[in-house]
């Protein structure tokens, strides 16, 4: 394409007037700049004493948790659709048949490898009965890889932790019980 | 014979010992004041959890200076294989060294009261080596030594970054230099020494401080020392987006720690001698008293005057990192020569008839009037010369593209197949 090209539209730089031209103003506007932001309110957050503000917990993606029913039941029915959505292949069930009346399947074991999560939410986009959900927790820190393993009775300890102040999305979103 | 020192070298080397103390404790905080300042111009808190080391105990983070040195201390020191070794073992030593040993003729204090010590002459003054007649002669020519640091370190690391960073740094301490030595040599022709202590007490005496006097020269000293320094806006030898990190690339360690404290050290000079010379040193009206009487009392003010001064000068310089882009190349050359220097010269001028021609303004004006048109004089002469500088001066070059088409053109059609 040739600078000649009518299809280019050229902006032009205004020509410096004197006050740019003798750089006052330049340094002044810069100076000020600074100096407000030296004495105005920090946006740091200082971890561990203060905790960050997320912004609407019922759709952050943090630890996952997997809830109870009514009865303290856990409310997976074991049908593999997070197992299956997950890119991450980091869910791991073990189905058996239930003891309960009112489904035929439940996990006898459900592990999810919260490092080799990546936090999608796939997991609780597939769950048909909203069993699986992910909290607003952000702070996963372990000091083994093992650790890291989250069972089934942990996944049902974070719920219990955390539904005070995380009701279940499943009545906040209008969805399924 | 006595083997014993004299009581002039054990004060010399005290002094010494405080002053190489005083400013490597000064130049580890004022890393952590940096910090400091870059993080709350940024809108952050910035470093402010490492206190006393094992204790919960955080003091703001002032024990970061300590942690940020003993990390830098244990790290590898690892000498790439493509270096010419001596030199690049000696560049980092050179840079240190030289500007240490510029504090030897830098006063840092006023004197102290006679202490009636037998040898010692009274009053002690604060300067390590104070019978240098040459004090600013020595400064200058210590930090032109620095830039060899540079230059050794750039050119001796056998890396095209640190190549141009040291190639870079010597074009433009060189164009400095000059706006540098203008600004300064209007300040000795109006002290009439080369003692930066007499320049001082010069000062004190009529009151005027030179950036009052000499506006102009001022501005292009400051301005310089910015260059000289190395300092955003003219940090281009270092230049992290374009130079990794320019002379100092292939340097880790220990070695990267002495250029790191050297060019800290050239900053807190460059304070110094603003203050020192434009400043006024230790002199604040009515608080610091006249240069003749000298009492415990006046001489802690003195010091507490002049440091708070050099901290006020170094925190402009931190400021102003965070003010304003860096400069392009032809940019800071077009600053040098177009603008730095013939500004320099017009101060210089101006200083020199001023004072040919004070007896004869005393005559015509009075005591009272002379001084005030050795003031207005050059004031006049600030506002007319910034102005000329800014109609007259092309900002820099021109690279916006050539628009019309010429015989030499090519075409770049797209050419359908």
């Amino acid at each position: 394409m040739k600078p000649t090209d009518p299809s280019i539209t050229w902006l032009e730089e205004k020509p410096l007037g004197l006050a740019e031209r003798l750089y006052l103003p330049l340094f002044v506007s810069g100076l000020t700049t600074t100096a407000r932001h030296l004495v105005s309110p920090k946006v740091t957050v200082s971890f561990p004493e203060q905790r960050p503000k997320v912004g609407n917990p019922l759709i952050y993606r943090g630890v996952h948790r997997l809830n109870r029913d009514d009865e303290g039941r856990v409310k997976c029915v074991a049908c593999f659709l997070c197992a299956t959505a997950c890119p991450a292949h980091c869910i791991d069930i073990v189905a058996a048949e239930s003891p309960w009346p009112d489904r035929e399947k439940y996990p006898e074991s459900f592990h999810i490898d919260e490092l080799r999560c990546i936090f999608c939410g796939m997991c609780e986009e597939a769950c048909p009965v909203d069993a699986i959900e992910l909290t607003s927790l952000l702070d996963l820190t372990g000091k083994s890889r093992e650790e890291m393993i989250f069972d089934k009775e942990k996944l049902l300890s974070v719920y219990d932790m955390t539904k005070d102040a995380e009701p279940m999305k499943s009545a906040a979103l209008g969805g399924t019980l | 014979m006595n083997l014993l020192p004299s009581p002039e070298t054990i004060a010399a080397l005290v002094k010494i010992g405080l002053l190489v103390g005083g400013l490597m404790t000064a130049a580890a905080y004022l890393v952590l004041v940096e910090r400091w300042m870059a993080a709350w111009v940024q809108d952050r808190k910035g470093p402010n959890r490492v206190g006393i080391p094992l204790t919960k105990v955080r003091l703001f983070g002032l024990g970061q200076p300590l942690a940020d040195g003993l990390k830098i201390i244990l790290k590898e020191d690892f000498t790439p294989r493509h270096v010419d070794k001596v030199l690049y073992t000696a560049a980092p030593l050179v840079i240190l060294a030289a500007s240490l040993a510029i504090f030897a003729a830098i006063p840092f204090g006023s004197v102290l009261p006679p202490l009636g010590i037998p040898g010692l002459p009274d009053p002690v003054p604060f300067l390590v080596a104070p019978g240098l007649d040459v004090g600013v002669l020595w400064v200058f020519a210590l930090s032109s030594i620095a830039v060899y640091g540079v230059l050794l370190g750039g050119w001796a690391s056998n890396n095209k970054y640190g190549f141009l960073g040291g190639l870079r740094s010597s074009a433009q301490l060189v164009a400095y230099e000059i706006p540098l030595g203008l600004g300064l040599l209007g300040v000795v022709l109006a002290a009439g020494s080369l003692k930066l202590d007499a320049i001082m007490n010069a000062q004190a005496d009529s009151g005027v401080w030179y950036a009052f006097a000499q506006p102009l020269g001022f501005v292009v000293f400051l301005v310089a020392s910015f260059a000289e320094a190395a300092r955003l806006p003219f940090d281009l030898p270092e230049a992290e987006q374009e130079l990794v990190g320019g002379y100092h690339t292939e340097y880790s360690g220990i070695k990267l720690l002495l250029f790191l404290v050297a060019e800290f050290l050239h900053m807190v000079t460059a304070a110094f001698l603003i203050v020192i010379m434009f400043l006024g040193g230790w002199h604040l009206w009515g608080v610091t008293g006249s240069a003749q009487d000298i009492t415990w009392v006046q001489c802690l003010i003195r010091f507490g005057v002049l440091s708070a001064k050099i901290l006020g000068v170094i925190l402009f310089f931190m400021l102003v990192r965070w003010s304003w882009p860096r400069f392009r190349f032809d940019q800071l050359m077009n600053l040098a020569w177009k603008v730095m220097l013939p500004l320099g010269l017009a101060n210089l001028v101006t200083v020199a008839a001023v004072e040919e021609f004070r007896p004869q303004l005393t005559a015509a004006l009075g005591a009272t009037g002379a001084q005030v048109a050795a003031v207005a004089i050059p004031w006049a002469v600030f506002f007319l010369g910034w102005i000329a500088a800014g109609m007259l001066t092309p900002s820099g070059t021109d690279n916006t593209p050539i628009r019309t088409s010429g015989p030499l053109d090519i075409e770049h059609e797209l050419v359908e197949v």
